[in-house]
């Protein structure tokens, strides 16, 4: 697994590619959570290069999830390939997660200030 | 070893109910329409190869009780969930009430789901019968002697004729009984419970019930692939969905069918047995997370296939 990270305004983008396990699964938390303290309003996890996610990486998101209810801050999650959505369904986070196809539509319905940015980029 | 289910329901009994009934006879009536089905023969290889398993049966309503033929003469049952009066009736039709039996019974725990149907086992009654009942949990032989007690029930324990004892279990210490070799596991579940390792002759069964893993604790994770290491099927607590386990209904100690299927790849085990169904679920429900699991099995494969059932009232698996 490698993590990304990109600021848009109020908004920081987490992009992960990759296998999100057990082994891994720490990592990932810790990158989701840094992500929500640095940002201003919103935490878009871009899952498009994510070929695998296990129980503990889902895990992971619920915790990053919870912290930013807390916070007051929007969390969500784009770009799943059709395998990792399957991933999602059968575990029924799909119910508990907000889903977006692509990242300019989590973007959009999340943080639109950082719209006009996330084009530019 | 073969491995006869009970009774496979969570929590409490839940029968079907004739509304059930009634939706699943009007659905079979109108596939049917027009097959010409004049005859038991092909009404009955209609419901066998056209109707979907939920659609011709059910997975049944009663509470925990599983059956273990590990080729000896004495029975060998895990948990008197309410679906033991059905297992006790049918041992008694086999050799008849005249032909003392012994019955080792290994107890998850003392939670109603697993010993109501124990007032109801017949062979209790009967004078000459050994009854003979293990487990790891430190109350057990406390609960099965007062759940038999006014004004709950009007037969008191005393007044059971055959021979009842109570032998404790240490976890990880392997024991033989009724021919096989078991070994306790102490599992996270609200008032304890215990999952068994039950081997005999190179055959592995796993019986974990009313156990929740967390995805996160590591170490709980390989200690339980460790425990179910290799086995031949494991029985598992898959009562919730991932979600429902590791959000509302976290620490309220149950698993899930995700959790089943990552467990097993952990510890390369042969066959998952999705159990303790949630009582909500009706048929449909549990047969769709059947299909689902063996989705998820085939979509996260990296070694051997792992093969996949839902336990129901009366299915019989031989490993
Ligand atoms: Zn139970
Ligand atoms: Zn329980």
């Amino acid at each position: 697994m490698t993590i990304s990270e990109a600021t848009l305004g109020g908004a920081i983008i987490v992009s992960a590619q990759g296998r999100i396990d057990m082994s891994n699964s720490e990592d990932f938390k810790d990158a989701l959570m840094a992500a929500l303290a640095g940002a201003g309003a919103a935490v878009i996890v871009d899952m498009a290069g994510v070929d695998y996610i296990s129980s503990a990486g889902l895990r992971s998101l619920m915790i990053a999830l919870r912290s930013a209810k807390a916070e007051g801050k929007a969390f969500g999650v784009a770009a799943l390939s059709p395998l990792v959505l399957e991933i999602f369904t059968i575990s029924r986070f799909n119910l508990v997660f907000a889903l977006y196809a692509g990242v300019r539509d989590a973007v959009a319905a999340l943080s639109p200030d950082s719209l006009g940015q996330f084009d530019a980029s | 070893m073969k491995i006869t289910f009970w009774g496979t329901r969570g929590s409490l009994p839940a029968p079907l109910n004739g509304a059930a009934v009634r939706r699943k006879l009007v659905n079979a009536l109108v596939k049917a329409a027009g097959l010409g089905l004049d005859t038991p023969e092909k009404a009955e290889a209609f419901c066998s190869e056209t109707l979907a398993f939920a659609e011709a049966s059910t997975f049944g309503g009663n509470t925990s009780c599983v059956q273990v033929d590990t080729g000896g003469q004495d029975y060998l049952v895990c948990d008197l969930g309410s679906g033991a009066r059905e297992f006790s009736m049918a041992a008694l039709a086999r050799h008849g009430p005249g032909s003392p039996q012994t019955y080792h019974v290994l107890l998850s725990h003392v939670h109603w789901d697993h010993i109501m149907g124990f007032p109801f086992f017949i062979p209790a009654f009967i004078p000459g019968n050994r009854i003979r009942i293990y487990s790891c949990h430190p109350r057990f032989e406390w609960a099965i002697r007062n759940q038999s007690h006014e004004p709950c029930f009007p037969v008191e324990f005393s007044a059971l004729s055959a021979a009842i004892e109570f032998v404790p279990l240490e976890p990880g210490t392997p024991y033989e009984i009724a021919g096989a070799t078991v070994t306790g596991m102490a599992q996270l579940h609200g008032g304890d419970s215990f999952g068994y390792r039950i081997e005999r002759n190179g055959t592995t069964l796993i019986y974990t019930t009313d156990a929740e893993y967390k995805p996160d604790d590591i170490a709980q994770m390989e200690r339980t692939a460790m425990f179910f290491r290799d086995a031949d099927l494991v029985i598992f607590d898959s009562m919730y969905s991932l979600a429902e386990s590791i959000t509302l209904k976290e620490d309220w100690g149950h698993s899930s069918n995700v959790m089943g299927v990552e467990l097993c790849q952990l510890a390369r085990a042969k066959a998952l047995c999705l159990f303790h169904h949630e009582p909500v679920n009706d048929d449909a429900r549990i047969e769709a997370i059947l299909n689902e699991t063996l989705r998820f099995e085939e979509i996260t494969r990296t070694g051997d296939r792992l093969r996949i059932h839902a336990a129901h009232d009366g299915l019989v698996l031989e490993i």
